[in-house]
């Protein structure tokens, strides 16, 4: 008895007579398809030596059939009753999603990109107005604010960060020291290089390498917190009790960026001065309280007032880009990786494009 | 090559002699004997925790069991070593979840394609989306199922594909888990009539756990009932209501019992069968 399903060919006066043996299985297939496509016209297809055939073997043999126009003979009364459910199903079944060629779906891909982009930036003002407008209602009504919620992620976005972004920032103190030394000494002028690191890391990079540690740690964190929630009904329970998500979810972990920024600006900026403090007085021979005098005379305090003012924005901006990219999580469990990722690109860009604006900002102000 | 599998040969599909599972200091089941036969739709109903889920995935090989044997068509899954009579062996079985289990990433058609593509690498891609086409069409999807994503489905729609991911490479054999838990009355019902519909025009062998009186007299031609770590009954649905045993007689004699006799006249299935 064969086994593998198999067949064989008599010329009949309109085409191949086909008969068929073995088992007409999935299993047992083989290349029976391929050879079959390789037949001329074909006339007749025989059944009557299968042993046994399956959905798939029903499949071929009808396929075939349509394809030449041919007749089936033979079929046992289990073969028939697959071959009638076939044949009683004419209409089409798609299978896939349109095909076009790649340059419609490339050109379409690209404007659909631009206009996602757009309606991120109006999705995430409008979410921040939304969020005001939120915060606005809970001061009206007298709703007690949610300090408990407050604490809690001040903890995790301030606290829990504190060792990772004290040692970058110690080691950014470093490099900047250690970097501009080299360019300055060809001038003679090292002692300059505490100018370099004070001012730099007031003004600019403690406060932005901040943002940009934050943004990677915290607001991916609410993308993907929210995100989930969302997944679990947890939003939409809450809205059925009352609790308005905003205030409950939203209000505290944007409150809690807010303040925590200024905070750890401040304090990565102070460890950068003391990572290039100890490049200068190792590398350099500049002696700590030297070095501590002249941070004091060279930082104007409106450096100072920069960094305050901008921290408080970045934070707001983290926090808003966090929840509301959890807050578009729909459908599935792969929005939610996608959307966090999305938070940290949309955070770390905007922080970075404000920053420029905040740096002509100020010069132009004249706080040099 | 291995002796491939030929299922037709086998009276009984599955055996189950002696299984014993325990999770810590849980004894799920002990000694546990079950036998299903080839071409029936067996029933599996119990209390919740009674493990009726343990027990299918206990057969399937998901859970390795403390001591005892599962035989699917005469082997035994731990004690195969050959890679190639394992896969032989699988492919004679299509599991449908709970929650339906698509992957959420590829389109309804891509998740029947799955099982085809694993264990038939080389089909060619133009019979890959025909068979699709064709077990979309069988269970009764709407013919624009098919490049949806799961996500995009209805509850029932899910379930259905589901099933269609199941039978993709023909098995042999069903395990369905809770078929129509979130289905509404009509949906689940029509889906009973398509398992019904689909195992008798394949030949299948199903495992079906369910909670769903309505199912079991719609349905099953023989039910097993898990209770107190083993099965305490099989039999057909008369040959139970027989029993003396108290969570039997309980649960088919429960208002929701009496309901679904009144409704689906119990003999019907035993005498289709005859």
């Amino acid at each position: 008895m064969a086994v593998w399903a198999d067949f064989e060919t008599n010329d009949g006066a309109d085409g191949a007579e086909v008969r068929f043996s073995g088992r007409l299985t999935l299993a047992r297939m083989g290349d029976l398809p391929q050879r079959l496509d390789e037949l001329g016209p074909i006339s007749l297809l025989d059944l009557s030596n299968i042993t046994r055939i399956d959905t798939v073997g029903a499949w071929i043999v009808t396929r075939t059939m349509h394809r030449h126009d041919a007749k089936v003979v033979g079929a046992s009364q289990d073969a028939q009753r697959l071959l009638d459910a076939l044949a009683n199903d004419t209409s089409e079944y798609r299978i896939h999603g349109d095909r076009r060629p790649a340059w419609v779906r490339m050109l379409e891909q690209l404007g659909t990109a631009s206009v996602a982009i757009w309606n991120e930036l109006l999705g995430i003002i409008g979410f921040f107005g939304a969020m005001v407008v939120a915060l606005f209602n809970q001061i009206r009504a007298r709703r007690a604010i949610r300090w408990n919620a407050i604490v809690t992620r001040f903890q995790t976005v301030g606290v829990d960060a504190l060792p990772i972004i004290g040692l970058m920032s110690f080691l950014i103190g470093i490099v900047i020291a250690q970097q501009g030394s080299v360019q300055l000494k060809q001038f003679g002028l090292e002692v300059f290089t505490i100018n370099l690191v004070g001012r730099a890391s007031i003004r600019e990079l403690g406060l932005l390498m901040t943002a940009i540690m934050v943004a990677g740690r915290s607001g991916s964190a609410f993308a993907a917190q929210i995100g989930t929630m969302k997944l679990t009904e947890e939003v939409d329970a809450m809205r059925t009790i009352g609790v308005s998500p905003m205030e409950a979810i939203v209000l505290p972990r944007v409150a809690a960026s807010t303040i925590t920024m200024p905070l750890l600006g401040f304090y990565a900026s102070i460890c950068a001065i003391i990572g290039g403090g100890i490049f200068c007085w190792i590398g350099l021979e500049i002696p700590p309280l030297t070095y501590v005098q002249r941070i004091r005379e060279i930082i104007p305090m409106t450096d100072f007032w920069i960094m305050l003012i901008k921290a408080p924005v970045f934070g707001i901006l983290i926090g808003v880009t966090g929840c509301y990219e959890g807050m578009q999580v729909r459908q599935n469990a792969e929005q939610v990786g996608k959307r966090t990722t999305s938070a940290v690109v949309a955070a770390i860009f905007l922080v970075i494009v404000l920053d420029a604006f905040f740096a002509v900002f100020f010069t132009s102000l004249g706080w040099n | 090559m291995a002796e491939l599998i030929e299922p037709e040969k086998f009276d009984i599909a599955i055996k189950v002699r002696g299984l014993c599972n325990q999770f810590g200091d849980a004894v799920i089941h002990e000694d546990l004997d079950l036998d299903v036969r080839s071409g029936e739709i067996l029933g599996v109903v119990g209390g919740s925790g009674t493990g009726k889920s343990v027990l299918m995935r206990s057969i399937i090989g998901l859970q390795i069991p403390t001591a005892g044997e599962v035989e699917v068509y005469g082997k035994t899954l731990d004690t195969i070593v050959d890679e190639e009579e394992s896969r032989d062996l699988r492919r004679r079985w299509g599991v449908m979840f709970q929650g339906g289990a698509l992957f959420s990433t590829l389109t309804v058609a891509e998740n029947i394609q799955v099982p085809l593509r694993e264990f038939y690498p080389r089909m060619d891609s133009e019979l890959l989306d025909e068979i699709a086409a064709y077990k979309v069409a069988m269970v009764g999807l709407p013919n624009d199922a098919g490049p949806k994503y799961p996500a995009e489905l209805s509850g029932g729609m899910v379930k259905r594909a589901g099933l269609a991911r199941a039978l993709a490479l023909d098995p042999a054999l069903l395990f369905l888990d809770e078929p129509t838990a979130g289905l509404d009355p009509i949906g689940a019902a029509k889906f009973d009539e398509l398992i019904r519909e689909l195992a008798d025009t394949m030949g299948l062998t199903v495992f079906l756990i369910t909670h769903d009186l309505d199912s079991l007299y719609a349905t099953c031609d023989r039910v097993a009932v898990l209770a107190e770590k083993k099965v305490i009954a099989v039999g057909t649905i008369p040959e139970l209501l027989a029993t003396e045993h108290p969570w039997i007689q309980e649960y088919f004699n429960g208002p929701r019992g009496r309901a679904a006799s009144g409704s689906n006249d119990a003999l019907t299935r035993a005498d289709r069968k005859s």
